[in-house]
């Protein structure tokens, strides 16, 4: 049968084979290429970059664009309100969602009010108020222009709790059982025994939820009105389309403002882009194993 | 299990009271869609501001810029469903056939990876590429062309938002139909193999009618979003000159209702917006669980 099969495998597949590669390669290179043409602009000198000249290769290298975003105390102030804003709103999620997933994965039969949560929760995704009632409730129940509004609202996330409560409902039940025969509560069955045992999903949620939550620019847009409680990417958002040789200028440091000579609005707007990307890219391949695992089995009806 | 469920009750308590105030709360805030809502009188204004029927809605349905939103919405989420359709089912199908692992984790890396930049990074980048300092004119004065500004022009815009998105999704969407290719029994090519099935024949007779439940599930789903055309992406993108094609429902509700202080009307759009998007979402639903005996929990 084998034989058979290495037969099949004639030299019009080894073409179609060669081809595949070259394309699927291709394909991939064209993912990361504007990344590359991003990452040479904001190296190279201003004149170049404004008259379209650069590719995938610096002209004239030099950093001056990205001292010039570095010595800009807005983009500081902005980059710690988006550390602080995943560390909150990263942690209330996954404690949140894992207190919810829990008793979401009972069986209906054991947990007869399990079925009126999950439609009290599931009627969200149907549903929502929309942009305008939600600004309002935000405002007015005190959170605006501070860093909950950010972390708050969002941090019960319907398809995070499906996602994980899949994934519990099919752990082995004998273990739970076995803990509840030792005495415990479902508390500590489900921080003993559920959560060291499902790092998996854990990770693919703390991985979606990071990049949510430092990728978000409209909440706040919406949601703060002070610049020094901007987000990155909000910061970022804000002045994608002004001159941002402005932001030379305006420092104190004399030595920052001599940069413009080697810098332009495009080479310092895409400093500012490629630090903004640049977390993610670097932690992302770590977490790759797990969040395609963590979707699959997520996905996996108990 | 002999446990009381007291404690599971609790552990539900801060979602509960969080998905109340956040989700429940603006629902009914929705009523303001039927009043003239008055700023001045905070969350009370939802049950205390003057009752003005279908004026809002008369409003909205009067507006020119509300038909032709509502029309570009559907026109530009059509095209991205169909083109979003098509291309991961052919590139995973082609990604299957690499049998060096490092080369298929590699590329698999790669094509993830813009799926987890933002729309705010991309706008960046897309502007970098299209715009009138952009390397495309770049290379058009190389060649003694005039510059073109690619995203102040109706067609070209149009073009680089659906370009941008297959670009940002096409790879992480391969992920669910490489997980059914996985998922299909090895034993159905060894018995294709011995009937003498070549690979093309393999892909065509074993591949794609393993993959079709999850083909079908993927399209019906997608229908549910139609009224969704990709705010984040047109909000960093569009510009005065192409609203004519840009702009959606959601820009409108952000322009005129948010920036324009115009709550009423803004949540009177919305409100048609989230009527119509849960038909659509509840009826995708339906033909999920009829054709492809697709349950969400």
């Amino acid at each position: 049968m084998r034989k058979h099969g290495n037969l099949n495998r004639s030299r019009g597949y080894d073409i179609f084979y060669g081809i595949n590669l070259i394309f699927l390669t291709l394909l991939a290179l064209l993912c990361v290429a504007p990344l590359l043409n991003l990452l040479s602009l904001s190296l190279s000198a201003g004149h170049y970059a404004a008259a379209g000249k650069v590719t995938f290769w610096p002209i004239e290298p030099t950093t001056a664009s990205y001292e010039i975003v570095f010595a800009n105390k807005v983009f500081w102030n902005s980059l710690g309100v988006s550390v602080e804003r995943v560390i909150l709103g990263t942690s209330l999620t996954l404690v949140v969602n894992i207190l919810t997933s829990y008793p979401l994965s009972m069986d209906s039969s054991y947990f007869h009010a399990r079925r009126y949560y999950l439609w009290y929760f599931f009627f969200t995704t149907l549903f929502s108020g929309g942009l305008i009632p939600t600004f309002l409730v935000v405002k007015f129940t005190g959170l605006y222009d501070t860093i909950w509004a950010l972390v708050l609202p969002g941090c019960a996330n319907v398809w995070n709790c499906i996602l994980m409560l899949n994934f519990f409902r099919q752990l082995p039940k004998e273990l739970s059982e076995a803990a509840v025969i030792d005495g415990a509560g479902h508390f500590s069955i489900l921080f003993r025994i559920i959560v060291p045992i499902s790092k998996p999903v854990l990770a693919t949620v703390t991985l979606f939820t990071m990049v949510g939550h430092w990728n978000d620019w409209f909440g706040g847009m919406v949601y703060m009105s002070t610049l020094s409680h901007y987000p990155l990417q909000t910061y970022l958002q804000s002045i994608l389309h002004i001159d941002l040789t402005q932001i030379a200028l305006s420092s104190v440091d004399f030595r920052i403002q001599e940069k413009i000579q080697l810098a332009s609005s495009t080479t310092i707007r895409s400093a500012m882009v490629f630090v903004t990307a640049l977390p993610i890219m670097m932690v992302y391949p770590f977490l790759q194993k797990y969040f395609t695992k963590g979707i699959v089995l997520g996905s996996v009806k108990g | 299990m002999l446990l009381p469920t007291r404690g599971l009750h609790l552990m539900l308590i801060p979602a509960v009271v969080i998905v109340f105030i956040y989700h429940y709360l603006p629902m009914f805030g929705v009523v303001i869609a039927f009043e003239n809502y008055d700023w001045s009188k905070g969350l009370n204004g939802f049950w205390t501001s003057q009752f003005v029927g279908w004026a809002n809605f008369n409003r909205v349905f009067g507006d020119p810029e509300f038909s032709q939103a509502l029309l570009n919405t559907l026109r530009i989420s059509v095209l991205k469903i169909v083109t979003m359709f098509f291309v991961p089912i052919i590139v995973a199908i082609l990604l299957n056939e690499i049998r060096n692992m490092f080369a298929k984790r590699t590329i698999q890396t790669l094509i993830y990876l813009p799926h987890f930049l933002s729309w705010v990074v991309l706008a960046g980048i897309i502007t970098n590429l299209f715009g009138p300092d952009g390397v495309i004119n770049g290379f058009r004065s190389s060649l003694n062309l005039e510059p073109f500004n690619y995203l102040t022009d109706n067609g070209s815009f149009l073009a680089i938002l659906i370009g941008s998105n297959i670009w940002k999704e096409f790879g992480f969407s391969t992920i669910v139909y490489l997980a059914a290719i996985t998922g299909i029994d090895p034993g159905l090519y060894e018995a294709a193999m011995v009937d003498g099935a070549n690979r093309l024949q393999q892909t065509w007779h074993v591949t794609l009618p393993g993959m079709l439940p999850i083909i079908v599930l993927q399209g019906v789903l997608s229908l549910g979003g139609i009224l969704n055309a990709g705010f984040d992406q047109i909000y960093n993108l569009y510009s005065v000159p192409v609203y004519g094609v840009a702009d959606v429902i959601d820009t409108l509700v952000f322009r005129k209702g948010f920036q324009g202080g115009d709550y009423s009307l803004g949540a009177a759009m919305g409100l048609f917006n989230a009527v119509c998007g849960m038909a659509l979402i509840v009826t995708s639903y339906m033909l999920a669980k009829k054709v492809a005996h697709y349950e969400i929990f």
